[in-house]
């Protein structure tokens, strides 16, 4: 039994709004996989629910007129891993969704409470950084649009105001065209885990040179972050090892761990360096780059770091 | 032929049906929920408990502290009780404790008409502590004047020390001595069934328990010790059990739930731990650190031995100081050598208490072991497997402590048949001169293990056998199956000696104290072993009686005769004479002579067989990422003749793929300043998923063991002791880095590597 | 306390209940419904025993609410085996020894089922990634991957050997 006193189905996001704000204490439940955990722990005694499953244009994944790929929030992560609308302008995502927990919780989560929870270990956190996506949201005074880097504001904390609805999640066209993307999520197991660092990269390249990098972590931070210096050295400059190492180091000097008991800071920044070489190095392959032999026995990305 | 056959599992239907009834799947009219008040410190004592708001909430049955429980103390391991009082277990804890010694510990408990009740009554009790610092490890809890955790015992639960020959005379005489350190950790069984009871009064007045044990007889002895009440005043009901692993070789649940039943006039109570208080609050392996002092001949001959180790215990001494014992038996039983001595010392700590676990101290000993002579080896330059070969036990030998000696032993043979399976002088070969950030190493080691307890426990088993009128019988035994496959077993071995096929042997999976054999239960892999000749025993009395039933209704001198898949034969050509079915009707209705058929027999083995095995390994190690894949590996066992290849195939890669948890993954963390358990969960807990685990090979070496019922010898727990100390020595093959502690986690990896110089940090190239 | 009706099928039944809005589906199928195959190992979601499957796609009912079963189709393990026969997933499990203690059986299947049912083919190690939410401690896992692959495989086959490894 869950600690819940009130439970009240929103059927559109508008009715979600008002039972919001008629409740102060009412949080909001979707695909549950957090929220019941923390009701479990003890951490919303006597939870007030509104549920957003009932409204159906949350779940849906489409393109707008302008080719902007828009995630209903209340999209599933199976949902991700399958919309072939998702696979093929944004693998990196199919990527990042297809590693979260086991197949139940994947069934079960949305994108939007990824999001919404706060988490600076949420997978799709760090590819989302790298598309630059915008958060749409309602709320009481309307619609707005925020970008992902000013949603997050600290840990377990997002800029939504009592009474606001994540609706969708948007990603436009400049911003995943012509990219190719990695995510390497590097956690102790293969599954059912939380990442120990999550290094989303994303790059387009010109004649084997880097047009742009995007480069983004998760668990680097207190919030999941991008490498905006690392970008910027990138640029231009042509894929090779060199490259590869400068984004390593660089990359370390942008992120700002926690020691924990899950992992030392020390440890994590290795990991940072490392992934984000990793990383590029796959998103670059997968843009066409061709590697030299020598570069094969580096081995880098090729299954390794996705344990 | 039944025995040695894959037959599939007797309790396969049910199971996969989901029909089989576990603990929690039974509910029983009127039942009240049991929650426990735990400690939220680790060390430290109540001052005052405040309990007046979760009695007066409503659907609140039943509320008791410290104060309401038996003054007197009593043990909680399923061990069978001894004569001797001074080689009984520790008894160190009262059903509720005002004495916090763990964070989790039971100070009071709530009952109430469902759990939802019962965990709200639990918020509303307040308490006070007076809190001391945790101690964590073996130095606190050692230092001079350190804060004792149970009175008098100087944070000592026990110590052992044995020498055999002239220590000091055969390190002198050594060419070579070596010596080095290393350390386990604190893991859990995680069985997927947690632990979980429930009590109610039966209808003779008795207090009956239902429970999820390994050990049903044991596990009443302790519930009536707890209670200060008659032992036969309590029954003990065994229904299906979703693993156990050592962890429900104790009495974890039970006695606090049969002292609640008789606080709410006997309605059933039931007390079911969540996943976070078994990681807690049931039991741990123990974490064990060792000293090796290891003297070599120029030819590579033992000479002279000396290992010293000190296990955490944990706040209650359940097992205790058996495992760090256990492990010094084990030292001695696989090595030969002029020499040895081995120290052996367990520990209070506020952690949580460890108690058996698989291997029973063996996982621990060996990887020490097996680390220390690859170590051993490589210094003096002889190639790891040589040096082993050259110092095992052979057929023979005996334990000059215990008297065991080694009927068989077919460990030269595991280690040949490992070596071929691995491939192992080629690979070895091509992995020579490696570069890049990753790199491959092949591992191995050896194990020893025993079957059963003896000499130093009782070892005593019952089976009862009742043939029925169709000729099938029944077949009871006070052994208990937990997923080990131990019941389907048993239908073989009667099968096998009656001569019935075996769709006419059925067996009482559940065990009821009031109606089963008496047996000690599953543990120490003893069961097809020692429970194996209790089952023997009983079939043959069977066959005898029937034979002689036959001899009766024929004529036919029972020499003469035999039983075959169901018939009574010709013993010299097998021709039919009569089915059994036709003896057993007989035997039952005939007015003039009837007495149908039945045996009951109890087993006292004095005996005890030695079993061998290894793990082979090839791991490639990513230097930059610090992981550790798993190529292949293989587990070689001699645990005699195999009785179900198929059930043994399983319980094999189970044991391995524990042995692998222990290797890279599993361990569990406290906090340092407050005691409190860190990852005391399923996300937090790295058990190993379908991801992680690799294909297992397994291979049976299988002489036939003349002291066994039908040739067999210990299974159950060893695939588990191995694959931790075979990965270190592939992955030491790997990189030339040696990892003396438990688990290689990554982060541990990386930073010894970082140590060796041996990750790159500018690769030159893309 | 507050209750909902909620109107679900389980096991091809249709059933209308009057649930508490507090309550798992885990625990209206095993309290209410004594639909006890499902089993409670963790209650967060972590180690799969309470498997169902929902609309046929496998969750943790241990974290989903009752309330959402609410139109639902409800399979659990008691389900699968019909008029005294097996399914191929369980006969599967069965045949392949891929049930020890059995309290991660029903679970598993119950995903192995979903997989069948999808007509998707697997290889073994998308088997184990499809697998991976389900723990188990006694198998190590590889005889319930034999099984589901036996039971994906298109055509029945008699008597395949697992790995060959142990052979």
């Amino acid at each position: 039994m869950y600690d819940i006193s009130k439970y009240e189905d929103a059927h559109t996001v508008e009715e979600a709004i008002a039972l919001l704000q008629a409740n102060p204490r009412a949080v909001v439940i979707s695909g549950g996989s957090d929220v019941l955990i923390k009701i479990r722990e003890g951490k919303l005694p006597a939870a007030e629910l509104v549920s957003i499953r009932g409204i159906e244009e949350l779940k849906e994944i489409k393109l707008e007129g302008d080719e902007t790929v828009a995630i209903g929030a209340a999209a599933t992560f199976t949902q991700l891993t399958r919309h072939p609308l998702i696979s093929r302008r944004l693998p990196l995502l199919t990527e990042a969704a297809g590693l979260v927990g086991g197949p139940q919780i994947r069934n079960m989560g949305t994108i939007g409470g990824n999001v919404c929870n706060g988490a600076t270990s949420a997978d799709c956190a760090a590819p989302l950084f790298a598309f630059n996506a915008r958060l749409r949201i309602q709320g009481p005074e309307g619609i707005r649009t925020v970008a992902i880097q000013d949603f997050y504001q600290g840990p377990g904390k997002v800029a939504l105001g009592h009474g606001d609805i994540l609706t969708a999640i948007l990603i436009a066209r400049e911003d995943y065209s012509g990219f190719s993307g990695c995510y390497i999520k590097y956690a102790m197991r293969n599954a059912m885990d939380i990442a120990t660092l999550g290094c989303a990269a994303a790059v387009r390249l010109r004649d084997s040179r880097v047009e742009e990098l995007r480069l983004a972590f998760s668990v680097a931070a207190p919030t999941p972050v991008r490498c905006p210096q690392t970008e910027e050295l990138a640029k231009g400059r042509t894929v090779d090892g060199i490259l590869l190492a400068d984004i390593g180091r660089a990359a370390v000097s942008e992120v700002q761990p926690r020691d924990s008991w899950r992992a030392s800071r020390e440890f994590r920044l290795h990991l940072a360096e490392e992934l984000s070489k990793q990383a590029v190095a796959e998103a670059c392959r997968r843009a066409g780059h061709e590697s030299d032999r020598e570069s094969d026995e580096e081995g880098d990305g090729e299954g390794g770091a996705e344990k | 032929m039944s025995v040695g056959k894959s037959i599939p599992r007797v309790d396969g239907l049910v199971k996969v049906t989901g029909k089989a009834q576990y603990v929690d799947d039974i509910f029983e009219k009127d039942m009240l929920y049991a929650k426990v008040f735990r400690s939220a410190i680790a060390n430290g004592w109540v001052k005052s408990i405040d309990t007046a708001a979760a009695r007066a909430l409503p659907g609140v049955a039943a509320v008791v502290t410290y104060e309401d429980v038996p003054e007197h103390s009593f043990a909680t391991a399923g061990h069978p009780y001894n004569l001797d009082p001074a080689r009984r277990d520790v008894a160190d804890r009262r059903l509720l404790n005002r004495r916090v010694r763990l964070y989790g510990d039971e100070i009071a408990a709530v009952v109430a008409v469902d759990e939802f009740t019962a965990e709200k009554a639990l918020s509303l009790i307040s308490v006070e502590y007076e809190e001391y610092p945790p101690v964590l490890t073996a130095e606190d809890a050692l230092r001079e004047g350190a804060a004792e955790i149970h009175k008098g015992t100087k944070n000592i639960i026990a110590s052992t020390n044995y020498r055999l020959g002239d220590v000091e005379e055969a390190f002198a005489r050594s060419d070579y001595v070596f010596e080095d350190s290393y350390s386990t950790s604190t893991v859990q069984h995680c069985a997927m069934e947690n632990h979980t009871a429930y009590a109610y009064i039966d209808n003779n007045g008795k207090i009956a328990v239902v429970t999820s044990t390994q050990i049903p007889h044991i596990a009443r002895r302790i519930v009536g010790e707890a209670l200060g009440i008659p032992w036969g005043r309590v029954r003990v009901i065994k229904p299906y059990v979703g693993g156990g692993f050592g962890s429900k070789q104790d009495a974890v649940v039970e006695p606090l739930a049969a002292f609640l039943t008789t606080r709410v006039q006997g309605r059933p109570v039931r007390l079911q731990l969540t996943r976070e208080e078994t990681f807690i609050a049931s039991r741990v392996r123990h974490a064990i650190s060792f000293t090796f002092r290891t003297g070599v001949s120029k030819e590579g001959a033992l000479i002279a031995r000396r290992g010293k180790a000190v296990s955490l215990n944990g706040g209650y001494a359940s097992h205790g100081h058996s495992i760090a014992a256990n492990g010094g038996n084990k030292y001695r039983q696989i090595y030969d050598q002029q020499a040895i001595q081995y120290e052996a010392l367990t520990v209070y700590t506020n952690m949580p208490s460890a108690g058996a676990m698989r291997g029973y101290g063996i996982p621990q000993m060996t990887f020490a072991l097996e680390c220390h002579m690859e170590d051993v080896a490589r210094e003096i330059g002889m190639d790891p497997i040589e040096f082993r070969l050259k110092n095992i036990v052979r057929q023979g030998w005996v334990d000059p402590l215990t008297g065991i000696r080694v009927n068989t032993s077919g460990l030269a043979e595991c280690m040949a048949k490992g070596k071929e399976l691995i491939q192992w002088d080629a690979k070895k070969k091509e992995l020579e001169n490696q570069t890049g950030p990753k790199r491959r190493g092949l591992g191995m080691a050896n194990f020893v293990y025993a079957s059963g307890t003896h000499p130093i426990g009782l070892e005593i088993a019952g089976a009862r056998i009742i043939m029925n009128e169709d000729g099938s019988v029944q077949v009871q035994v006070g052994a208990t199956e937990i997923g080990q496959g131990s019941d389907t077993v048993f239908c073989q071995m009667a099968a096998e000696t009656i001569g019935l096929p075996t769709d006419r042997v059925f067996i009482v999976t559940e065990q009821d104290t009031d109606v089963s054999p008496v047996d000690l239960g599953s543990y120490a892999s003893r069961q097809t072993y020692v429970t194996g000749m209790a089952v023997k025993k009983a079939a043959e009395e069977i066959k005898a009686k029937t034979l002689d039933y036959a001899r009766f209704m024929t004529d036919i001198p029972v020499g003469a005769m035999d039983i075959a898949d169901g018939w009574i034969v010709y013993r010299h050509d097998g021709e039919r004479i009569m089915t059994v079915a036709e003896v057993a009707l007989n035997s039952w209705y005939n007015p003039a002579a009837a007495a149908p058929i039945t045996a009951d027999v109890t087993h006292n083995a004095r005996v005890n067989a030695l079993a061998f095995g290894c793990t082979f390994v090839e791991v490639e190690v990513d230097l930059p990422l610090g992981k550790v894949e798993v190529r292949e590996i293989y587990n070689i066992h001699d645990s005699g003749k195999v009785m179900n290849p198929k059930l043994a195939a399983g319980q094999v890669r189970g044991g391995v793929s524990m042995g692998l948890g222990y290797a890279l993954y599993e361990q569990m963390l406290f906090d340092p300043k407050t005691g409190k358990p860190l990852n005391a969960n399923l996300l937090d807990y790295k058990l190993m998923t379908a991801m992680d685990t690799p294909e297992i090979g397994v291979e049976f070496i299988e002489p036939f063991e003349p002291s066994a019922p039908y040739g067999n010898k210990a299974l159950g727990e060893p695939p588990a002791i191995t694959p931790a100390p075979a990965i270190r020595n592939a992955i030491l093959a790997a990189t030339g880095v040696k990892f003396n502690q438990l688990p290689m986690t990554p982060q541990r990896l990386v930073e010894k590597f970082k140590a060796a110089g041996l990750i790159r940090k500018n690769p030159k190239d893309f | 306390m507050t209750t909902r009706k909620i109107a679900f099928t389980v096991n091809g039944e249709k059933t209308q209940l009057e649930v508490d809005i507090r309550e798992s589906l885990l625990e209206t199928l095993r309290s209410r419904l004594n639909l006890t195959g499902v089993k409670k190992g963790c209650g967060a979601g972590e180690c799969g025993a309470c498997t169902v499957l929902i609309d046929g796609a496998p969750f943790d009912s241990c974290i989903y609410l009752a309330v959402w079963a609410d139109g639902k189709e409800i399979r659990t393990i008691e389900g699968e085996a019909r008029e005294g026969k097996l399914s191929r997933v369980q006969e599967a499990f069965l045949s392949e020894a891929a049930v020890q203690c059995g309290f991660c059986t029903p679970g598993l299947i119950m995903t192995t089922t979903a997989l069948a049912e999808g007509g998707q083919s697997y290889t073994r190690q998308e088997i184990r990634k499809e697998l991976a939410g389900h723990m188990c401690r006694c198998t190590g896992y590889q005889s319930i991957v034999n099984a589901a692959e036996k039971a994906l495989a298109p055509s029945p086959e008699e008597d395949r050997d697992c790995c060959g490894k142990c052979r």
